[in-house]
C-alpha cells in the first residue's frame, strides 16, 4: 500500500517533459500529431451546448454558416500567424515564457486567474456530463431560464460526476488523456450520426430539402424569450474568440512548441472545421429536433439512444479531467506546501460546486467570451516581447534580465486593458463577444508605451529568475 | 491480429454512422439505428485501445 502511495505521489510531483527548457530538436512533431490533437481537443462536451445556444439566440441559417466560416478561418489564422511563430521561436510553455517576461509574482497571479477560469470551464463540462448521467434516474434537467440548482437529484448527480472526475484527475490523468485520444473518432461520428438521424423528424428526407428546413425550422432567426438576437457578427466573433485564450492568449504555446515549423499552426483548421463547425451545426439540429430542450444528455439520447448519452458523458469527462488537473497545477504554484493531490481535490470540489448552478451552462457563450478576454492581454504582451521588442529597441524577457519579480509594464498592461474593456462595455454597451478585438490593440499600445517608460538601462543580471 | 482488431474498429465506426444515413433515407427504423450505434460503440471501445498508439504532445 505504501509503495503504491509512493508511486502515486511520485507521479503527482512529476513535471511535464521539457516544461522548464526549450523542446529539443529530436522531440519535435510533424503535421499528423497536431491535426489529430486539434481535431480531438475541439470536439468536446461543451460543443453540445454551444450549437444549441446559437439556435436559442435566434441565429439565422445564412448568418450561422457564413459566420462560422469567417470566424473559424480567423481563429486558424490567429493560431498560425500569432501563436505558432512565438511557440516555435521560444519552444517554451506559456507559463515559463511569462516568467521570463513578467517575473515570478506576476506569472503566479496570471496562473491563479487562469486556474479560476479553468474551474468554471470544467464546471460547465461536469454539468454537461451530469445531464446524461441523470437520465436513467429521471432527474429533471435544467432549462434555459434556470440559474440555480433545480432539484436535490440534480445536485447529487453533479456531485457524483464531479467526485469521479476529481478522483481520476488525482490518480490517473494519463489514462484519461489516452482514452480521450481513442474516443475522438467515435465521438465525432456520433455528432454527425445523431444529427442525420433526427433530420427526418424535422421534415428533411433528401439533401435538397435541408436548406429550406434549416431556415424555417432550425436556425429561424427568432430568439427564445428573454435572449438577445445573434447576428452574423456575433457568430464571427464568437467562433473566432471562443479559443482566444489558446491562440491570441498564447496558451497553445504549450502544444505548438513541439512544432517543427510555424506553418503547423494551420493544423488548428482540423479542430475549427471538423470540430467546431460540424459539431455546432449538429447540436443546433439536435436542439431543434428536441423541441427546444438544451440539456445535452437529453438531446443526445433522443437522437442516438444510449450511445448518444454515453458520448455526452465521455465528452464531458475527457475534457473536464485535464481541465481540473491543469487548474490544480496552477493553484499549486501558490500553495507549494500542499501535496498536488490535495490541491486537485480542492479544485475538484470548487469546480463541482460551480457545476451545480445551471447558470454557467446556460450562459456558456458569455463565459467563454469572457474567459478569452481576461487572458488575452498577456498574449499580446508575449507576442510583442518575443517577436517585436528587438525591432522597437526594447529589452525582451525584461524580468529575467533585470532580476525583478513583477514587471509593472506587463502587469499594468493587463489591468488597464481589462479596465478599458469594462469601460467600453459599460459606457458604450459593446457586448463581451466583441471586446477582444479593440482590447488587443489597446494592450499592444499600452505595453509598448509602458515598456518605453519603465525599462531602464540594464545592468547584467546577477541571477536569472 | 492487429489487422483483425483494426477491421473490427472500422466496423464499429461504420455501425456508428451508417445506420443514421439509412434512417435519413427512411430505410431503417430509429430503434434499430440506436441499437446498432450501441453495438458500434462496444466494438470501437473494445478494440481501438489495443492498436491505437498514444500521441503525446
Amino acid at each position: 500500500m505504501n509503495e503504491l502511495l509512493n508511486r502515486i505521489e511520485a507521479r503527482l510531483d512529476a513535471t511535464d517533459e521539457y516544461e522548464r527548457e526549450p523542446v529539443p530538436e529530436n522531440k519535435l512533431k510533424g503535421w499528423r500529431a497536431f491535426l489529430g490533437m486539434y481535431a480531438g481537443e475541439h470536439t468536446a462536451g461543451t460543443e453540445f451546448v454551444i450549437g444549441a445556444l446559437f439556435v436559442a439566440h435566434g441565429v439565422s441559417a445564412v448568418n450561422l454558416v457564413s459566420g462560422l466560416v469567417v470566424g473559424n478561418l480567423l481563429a486558424v489564422l490567429s493560431w498560425a500567424f500569432l501563436c505558432a511563430p512565438v511557440a516555435v521561436r521560444t519552444k517554451l510553455t506559456l507559463y515559463w515564457q511569462l516568467k521570463k517576461i513578467c517575473g515570478g509574482n506576476l506569472a503566479i497571479l496570471y496562473n491563479i486567474v487562469n486556474a479560476v477560469m479553468f474551474c468554471f470551464l470544467a464546471g460547465a463540462m461536469i454539468s454537461v456530463a451530469a445531464t446524461a448521467v441523470g437520465l436513467p434516474f429521471q432527474i429533471p434537467m435544467p432549462g434555459l431560464d434556470d440559474w440555480m440548482p433545480t432539484s436535490v437529484g440534480w445536485v447529487v448527480t453533479v456531485f457524483l460526476v464531479g467526485m469521479v472526475i476529481t478522483v481520476v484527475a488525482i490518480a490517473g490523468y494519463d489514462y484519461v488523456a489516452r482514452f480521450a485520444n481513442i474516443s475522438f473518432p467515435w465521438m465525432f461520428l456520433v455528432f454527425i450520426a445523431a444529427a442525420l438521424a433526427v433530420l427526418p423528424d424535422l421534415g428533411v428526407t433528401s439533401p435538397s430539402e435541408f436548406w429550406t428546413v434549416a431556415q424555417e425550422r432550425i436556425w429561424t432567426g427568432e430568439p427564445a424569450p428573454g435572449l438577445t438576437q445573434f447576428t452574423f457578427w456575433h457568430v464571427v466573433f464568437f467562433s473566432w474568440f471562443a479559443n482566444m485564450a489558446m491562440h491570441i492568449g498564447m496558451s497553445d504555446m504549450s502544444i505548438l512548441r513541439f512544432a517543427k515549423k510555424w506553418q503547423m499552426g494551420f493544423s488548428s483548421a482540423a479542430g475549427m472545421f471538423f470540430g467546431h463547425f460540424l459539431a455546432w451545426m449538429s447540436s443546433g439540429i439536435l436542439m431543434a429536433a428536441a423541441a427546444g430542450a438544451v440539456a445535452p444528455g437529453l438531446i443526445a439520447y433522443n437522437s442516438a439512444g444510449v450511445a448518444g448519452a454515453i458520448c455526452v458523458v465521455i465528452a464531458g469527462w475527457t475534457t473536464a479531467n485535464p481541465t481540473i488537473y491543469r487548474a490544480g497545477l496552477a493553484f499549486q504554484a501558490v500553495t507549494p506546501n500542499w501535496k498536488r493531490w490535495k490541491v486537485t481535490l480542492f479544485t475538484g470540489l470548487v469546480t463541482t460546486i460551480i457545476a451545480c448552478f445551471p447558470a454557467l451552462v446556460m450562459n456558456l457563450l458569455d463565459f467563454v467570451a469572457l474567459y478569452g478576454l481576461i487572458l488575452m492581454p498577456m498574449g499580446a504582451v508575449i507576442l510583442l516581447d518575443v517577436m517585436f521588442f528587438d525591432k522597437l529597441n526594447l529589452v525582451s524577457n525584461y524580468a529575467e534580465k533585470s532580476g525583478i519579480t513583477f514587471n509593472w509594464a506587463a502587469g499594468l498592461t493587463w489591468f488597464l486593458t481589462l479596465g478599458l474593456c469594462l469601460f467600453i462595455y459599460l459606457y458604450f454597451g459593446v457586448e463581451v463577444f466583441f471586446l477582444g478585438l479593440p482590447g488587443w490593440f489597446i494592450a499592444v499600445l499600452i505595453y509598448i508605451g509602458l515598456s518605453k517608460l519603465f525599462q531602464k538601462k540594464l545592468e547584467p543580471a546577477t541571477q536569472p529568475v | 491480429m492487429n489487422l483483425i482488431l483494426k477491421l473490427l474498429s472500422f466496423i464499429g465506426l461504420v455501425l456508428t454512422v451508417f445506420p443514421a444515413v439509412l434512417v435519413f433515407t427512411e430505410n431503417l427504423s430509429f430503434d434499430m439505428h440506436t441499437t446498432l450505434m450501441m453495438v458500434g460503440m462496444l466494438l470501437w471501445f473494445g478494440t481501438a485501445p489495443f492498436w491505437m498508439k498514444e500521441k503525446k504532445l
